[in-house]
Formats: C-alpha cells, structure tokens, sequence
C-alpha cells in the first residue's frame, strides 16, 4: 500500500476540534457503540464540530464509526466528541455486544447466521 | 458535509430504532484483493469511509522523541451495515491490516467475533502477513478466494496447502462483486465460528 500524504492542516485540526485533547472522557467508545440524541438540550456554546454530530444524530441512531464516516472525522477525535457529549446530556449510548463467554458468541453468532441465510 | 447526505433516505441512512445489539466482523487481506468491493456488495448503506492520520513516530511507542521523520500515513477503513432482524445490526469492517500497532486497529478487533480473509490466487505470498496478524490476536478465520477473471482456476487443496492452513480453517471461493455469493463466504465464517466457540465451551 502506498501511503497517501495529507496536508498536515488536518493533523492541527482535528487537534482543535478536541480542544487539544487526544483521547476522551471515557474509555469505553467502541467503533460500534450506538450513539442517539439525549434530552433536547439546546446546542448554544457547543462547538461547530459537537454541533454537526448532534444534528447528525437526531433522526435517528448511528454507531460511532457511521458518525465518522458521515462527519469525515478520524475516530479518535470522533470519540472525543461523542464523549463530551455524553458528559454533557446531548448523546445517550448504548454498548455493543462483547464477547464475555462462548455461550454468549454462540447465541449472537446464530443470530447472525439466520439474519444471513434469510438474506439468500 | 453537515449531516448524512440528501440523497440517501433516512432509512437508509440510520438504525432501526428496535436495534439493541451490534456485532462486528472482519474482512481483510492485502491491497486490491476486493474488500472494499466485498463490503459493498452487503451493505444496506452506502458504505463509509474514515481515516485516521498518524505519524510514524506516533505509532512507534519506544522511539526517542524527535528523532525519527515525521511523515505520516493514512490508516483508513471501510465499513458498511447489515440489519439481520429486529433487533441485531452487523458491521462489517474492511482493513488491510497492515497498522496492528494503531489504535484503529485495536479498535477494529476488539470486541469482533471473527475475520474474513480474501485471497487472490495470483498473489497467494501477500496473505500471509494478515493471517499471522489475526492469529497472533488469536481472532479466527476463514479465507476466500476472491475470483478474478483470467486468474487460472486453482484447485482448493492446492490453494489451502499454498497457505498453509488448519486443516479446520474454511477455504472457500466467493466474487466480492456478487451479494449472494459474499453472503455464503460469511456464512462459511460465521458456521465455523459456531462450531469452534462450540468446542471451546466443552474443553
Ligand atoms: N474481476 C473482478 N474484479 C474485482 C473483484 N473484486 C474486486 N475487483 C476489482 O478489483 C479492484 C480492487 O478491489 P477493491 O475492492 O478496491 O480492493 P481492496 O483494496 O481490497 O479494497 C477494483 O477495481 C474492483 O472492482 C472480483 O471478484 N472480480
Ligand atoms: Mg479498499
């Protein structure tokens, strides 16, 4: 693979976008956590970016990497984001499955194989 | 770029709001062997892209500050959804695999239940790297052979020992193109995973 070379406007960006902040408030984003508006909170004295993941989010749930990818953030100022928002009442999430035990795998991996027969 | 785009319907756009649970699997393998194309061809949206960029010396956590050249590299996935019933959404995640040391890799492979390997034939030499990083991560796997055209037609068995693999390991062909013919390649994947979590749990 060749590595594609970027501006390095983008690397200061995202760096602002975060308030200079690398990681976030809480540890446990995952790339498929679902994210949904909270409470209708008003967006006065967000920021542009915080603002544009609200408005994203309201007709409906996305998981975190959807979010990247419709913002056309990285995933790391993407968590960032979504975490503030969190602490801040806008977003509410829910978790995505973790493997904890075979038992667990094996039920959602059923599931998963009738969704993708059905689809034949 | 303020919201999903216009011309997607939000249908096609956002979860079922009765979705409680995603899961997530992998599909990887070397540069052109058809994973963005696999992905689309199962995707119910129009599938995403996100990059992250990163600095070499970022990535590399022992190096001297300073020291090294900071030219950067573009760590970039493709993904798409799958809505599977009611209440259970499946991501798919399409990476070269090449970046294990960044954190988008292990975001990528945390919490996945499994991978795809597409394999291409004529560069059967170039797997091999993404295979030892999955079974370093100990993520399970199946490979598919992702047909090209003009590429001559190998038997499986020849392909299997050319990759070295488990006798366990599902080798399948597909044409990433083709949405019924990706959808048995991952129900290969998803069926061994079922009997190896299965065997698992009797040991
Ligand atoms: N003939 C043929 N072409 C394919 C197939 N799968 C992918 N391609 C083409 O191969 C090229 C690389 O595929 P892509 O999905 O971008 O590969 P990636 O780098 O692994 O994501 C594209 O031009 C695809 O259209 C296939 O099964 N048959
Ligand atoms: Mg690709």
């Amino acid at each position: 693979m060749t590595p594609r070379r970027r501006p390095p406007e983008r690397l200061v960006r995202s760096y602002v976008v975060t308030d200079g902040r690398a990681f976030p408030s809480r540890n446990t984003l995952d790339l498929v956590t679902m994210v949904v508006t909270g409470e209708d909170l008003p967006l006065t004295g967000l920021s542009p970016e915080k603002c544009r993941v609200v408005e994203l989010c309201r007709p409906g749930a996305l998981s975190v990497a959807e979010v990247a990818g419709h913002l056309a953030l990285p995933v790391s100022v993407t968590k960032v984001l979504v975490a503030d928002l969190m602490d801040s009442g806008h977003l509410v999430t829910r978790a995505p499955f973790v493997p904890v035990n075979q038992a667990s795998n094996i039920r959602i991996l059923e599931e998963v194989l009738d969704g993708l027969r059905a689809r034949l | 770029m303020g919201s999903a785009p216009a011309s997607d319907a939000p249908s096609d756009v956002y979860l079922r709001p009765t979705v409680k649970t995603a899961a997530k699997l992998l599909v990887v393998g070397h540069f052109a062997v058809g994973k963005t194309t696999f992905v689309g061809a199962l995707s119910e949206i129009r599938p995403l892209r996100t990059e992250e960029v990163m600095t070499q010396a970022g990535a590399l956590v022992d190096d001297l500050a300073g020291t090294r050249d900071k030219t950067t590299t573009t760590v970039a996935l493709d993904f798409g959804r799958l809505t599977l019933s009611d209440h259970l959404v499946l991501y798919l995640f399409g990476t070269p695999g090449q970046q294990r040391f960044t954190q988008l890799w292990q975001d990528m492979t945390r919490g996945a239940l499994g991978a795809l390997v597409l394999a291409d034939t004529q560069r059967l030499d170039q797997s091999f790297d993404v295979m030892g990083v999955l079974e370093e991560l100990g993520l399970p796997y199946a490979v598919a052979v992702n047909h090209f055209e003009g590429a001559p037609l190998h038997e499986l068995d020849e392909v299997r020992e050319a990759l070295d693999l488990l006798p366990e390991t599902p080798l399948v062909r597909c044409d990433a193109r083709d949405r019924e013919s990706s959808t048995r390649a991952l129900i290969a994947l998803v069926e061994y995973l079922i009997g190896r979590n299965g065997e698992l749990e009797r040991t």
